[in-house]
């Protein structure tokens, strides 16, 4: 692709921006959102039509005007959101639309699509029979199928869009292992991701996108994080994490035997201090997200004894925990976090809708005072508070969801993956919003699948493993190596036994 | 409010139409009984908004209608029940129904769709039941005159279906548009699980509007019982949740819920009755009646979603 341009409606979306891929080559393509990765990409799969320059496949110059053109010319995308069709088994979604028929009826040839589908599997090594349902998979494994698709439809070369953000780690790692056969098979593949360590294991090249522009390229023996991020945001990555300072309040929260209904036979038990905050890392499927829904009152079966500044705190629904001051950012910020057909303003008030209204009506003014107040502090870019959710970047509809809590003073923030999926810029940004909240005297408890982030933005990590926490880890013995370990089920010399059965 | 426009400004032209071709239209006669009519269908349709509103439907209003009107003229002419009491009771019959269907929509998480289209059959069955399949009427309303001038009768020379209409439009107006339970429904309908999230208790949210609903239709119940004076318990009412679903889908609700407002729904059932009453001004043969409306119906709702979508494309 070369001189590529594209305007929308009071944006240039991009401007004149290059981007080549060898055969058989692993291509990065990072940037913040709005840095125009995906409009470049949609342009590529002939979603929406350049304004200027051309695409050039094997030389030859193409036009491509439609999604099926793409198909034709082997370009392939595993969107962050699968394409699948989860009550199809997995030969019915590989050759989805293109099923082999039988004569004379024209009916699916079951046995053929079963031997059809077959070689695209072991030459993924995939061990999985292919009349297996899709929903009976991992989404790993549904990614997979959709890789196996691609190849099927010839794909030369496959657009990956943050495939590993909801991947666990040993996933991940099949994946990036996947890519390099791929790559070696003579497949091209550009990589859309926001996690720079999976960038600088398998590209070969980097290329920085930021507004709408190349920020530069980076060469595989060149990258590093410092660089990657620097071109990015064109800031250096001291501003990026947030240092921990001042000391903290032990002992103020107080979690106890909090039972999840996913693992009704473990408990959990965890202290945290005013103006900490505290991780809790572990593999997809440990249980994290699970045991606070239990803390808040959103998992109806479970239980937990919860004391607060040395006193006892029942809670038994959502309401309960908000009044006490514990708010849930939750990890699924467009079905769980925000109302996005609501405005910014009806979504930072809506945990508290009495405070805003007199007699049962709602006072527009005060809400609209709040609003404002929100956007300004945490630099959500937005013409006006009015404007709907559903319009804002990720990393802006992320500042909404946390604003409504911050609007409420929060004793205890609990996010759920808070910067997942949003950009290096906006994650910063949340970084110093938790990081003042905690100088505040708040106590935030954050999940985090990023080890990045877990590793530089909190005070103590708890580990966790099947439904328990394995570990707990303080600044000295935080390392990648010890955290993995804990996530898996083993036990760390240095690390302190938590006090869980 | 441009959507409510662009269905208000269709309002007045076929009016405007049907003036022209029949000038009986602007009869006082004619005047009247619309007004009439309109205030009778925009109190339940406002009822059937609210419930849309937060994703559900509720069918059962026409044969809420049929047991209300039999359950009426029982508790007066034969139970000899005073008026205030028997009116209390035909209103708490729907709204104890209404909170049957929330909680079973709520708490067993049966479909709104289904759990109203057994109300359907069952409440319509049960009329026919109580009331021996006979047609119930008020007679000389005996004892009971009070009321019949409340549902039937005039107030500053408008209809009082129309006046009660005007009424519920404006306290309902404050409750779905100003209120803090009007900010939950709308968010109930857009998001439940974000809005839960926030500490909301969704479920009676959900619940609550059925109650409502069941309210609005046990008040517009009354009214049709005494505008029709006789209730014959296998037809009365028949079909009329379509049309309140007709009028709020018309006045801009979404049935995917989270969309709509009063002023649509009122304009959506206006514009319902005003066509049936073109359709019998202009001689086209009622039997077309219903064919009319559809066709109506899915103009407006195409040009809405035309136009929607080229907004959205501008924006």
């Amino acid at each position: 692709m070369k001189g590529i341009s594209k305007g929308f409606p009071g944006v240039v979306a991009l401007n004149d921006v290059d981007l080549s891929a060898d055969v058989g080559e692993v291509v990065a393509l990072v940037g913040e959102n709005g840095a125009g990765k995906s409009t470049l990409m949609k342009i590529l799969g002939g979603v929406h039509q350049p304004d200027g320059g051309e695409i050039r496949v094997d030389g030859v110059a193409r036009r491509i005007q439609n999604v099926e053109d793409a198909m034709q010319l082997g370009i392939a995308f595993i969107h962050q959101e699968l394409n699948v069709v989860d009550n199809l088994d997995v030969a019915g979604n590989i050759f989805l639309g293109r099923e082999p028929r039988t004569k004379p009826f024209q009916l699916i040839d079951r046995k053929k699509i079963h031997a059809d589908a077959e070689p695209y599997l072991q030459r993924l090594g995939l061990d999985i029979p292919s009349d297996t349902k899709l929903e009976d998979l991992s989404v790993a494994y549904q990614q997979m199928v959709e890789i196996a698709k691609a190849l099927s439809l010839n794909a030369r070369l496959i657009i990956m869009d943050e495939p590993t953000s909801s991947l666990t780690i040993a996933e991940t790692n099949r994946l990036l292992a996947l890519i390099q056969e791929l790559s070696g098979q003579g497949v091209s593949i550009i990589y859309i991701s926001h996690r720079l360590g999976e960038i600088d294991e398998i590209a070969s090249r980097a290329v920085v996108l930021r507004d709408g522009e190349n920020a530069g390229e980076l060469l595989k023996e060149d990258i590093s994080h410092d660089r990657l991020v620097n071109m990015m945001v064109g800031r250096s990555i001291s501003q990026f994490y947030v240092e921990p300072k001042g000391s903290s309040k032990a002992g103020y929260f107080q979690a106890r035997d909090v039972r999840s209904s996913r693992y009704p036979h473990c408990s959990v038990s965890f202290d945290a201090s005013q103006g900490e905050i505290l991780g809790f890392a572990g593999l997809v499927g440990a249980g994290r997200s699970e045991m606070i829904k239990a803390l808040v009152g959103l998992d109806k079966t479970a239980g937990a004894k919860i004391q607060m500044n040395e006193e006892q705190v029942e809670i038994r629904t959502p309401r309960d925990a908000i009044s006490h001051g514990i708010y849930l950012v939750p990890e699924d910020r467009r079905s769980e976090g925000l109302v996005t057909e609501m405005s910014i303003r009806e979504n930072i008030t809506l945990p508290d809708m009495r405070s805003y209204a007199k007699a049962g009506i709602v006072q527009t003014t005060l809400e609209k005072t709040k609003a404002d107040e929100q956007v300004q502090a945490l630099k959500v870019k937005t013409p006006h508070s009015e404007t709907l959710v559903r319009n804002l970047s990720g990393g802006n509809q992320q500042k909404v969801a946390l604003g409504k809590w911050l609007a409420m003073q929060p004793k205890v923030l609990i996010l759920d993956e808070p910067t997942r999926g949003i950009d290096v810029g906006s994650k910063s940004e949340i970084y110093q919003i938790m990081r003042d909240l905690a100088e505040r005297g708040g106590v935030i408890l954050m999940i985090s699948s990023d080890m990045e982030e877990v590793l530089h933005v909190c005070d103590r990590v708890a580990v966790m493993h099947e439904g328990r926490i394995t570990g707990v880890l303080d600044q000295a013995n935080c390392t990648e190596t010890n955290i993995m370990q804990l996530a898996v089920g083993q036990s760390v010399e240095e690390a302190k036994p938590a006090s869980s059965e | 409010m441009k959507k409510e426009l662009g269905i208000f400004l269709l309002l007045v032209a076929l009016c405007a139409v049907t003036a022209i071709l029949n000038p009986r239209f602007l009869s006082p006669t004619n005047l009247t009984n619309m007004a009439n009519i309109i205030g009778l269908f925009g109190i339940f349709s406002i009822g059937l908004g609210l419930v849309i509103i937060t994703g559900g439907i509720d069918l059962s209003v026409g044969s809420m209608f049929a047991l209300a009107g039999v359950l009426l003229s029982i508790a007066l002419r034969e139970w000899g029940l005073p008026w205030p009491v028997a009116a209390l009771f035909v209103i708490l019959v729907p709204m104890g129904l209404g909170a049957l269907h929330g909680t079973l929509v709520t708490r067993m998480r049966i479909q709104p769709f289904i759990v109203t289209l057994c109300g359907l059959l069952l409440y319509r069955g049960l009329a026919r039941f109580i009331a021996d399949d006979n047609t119930k009427g008020f007679g000389n309303a005996e004892g009971f005159e009070t009321l019949r001038a409340i549902a039937s009768g005039k107030f500053l020379g408008l209809p009082m279906p129309f006046v009660i209409l005007i009424v519920i439009a404006v306290v309902m107006w404050l409750v779905l548009h100003r209120s803090v339970y009007g900010r939950y429904l709308f968010a109930v309908g857009r998001n439940e699980e974000a809005t839960r999230f926030c500490g909301i208790n969704t479920k009676l949210v959900v619940a609550s509007s059925y109650v409502l609903a069941g309210l609005l239709t046990g008040i517009a119940g009354i009214l049709l019982a005494f505008y029709t004076n006789s209730i014959s318990p296998s037809t009365h009412g028949n079909f009329y949740e379509l049309y309140a679903i007709a009028a709020a889908v018309l006045g801009g609700c979404s049935l995917r819920g989270g969309e709509g407002s009063i002023i649509g729904i009122i304009i959506g059932t206006a514009l319902l009755q005003i066509l049936q009453n073109l359709v019998n001004l202009l001689g086209i043969p009622s039997s077309l009646n219903f064919a009319v409306m559809g066709a109506v119906v899915l103009l407006g709702v195409l040009a809405d979603s035309y136009l929607g979508n080229r907004s959205k494309r501008t924006s």
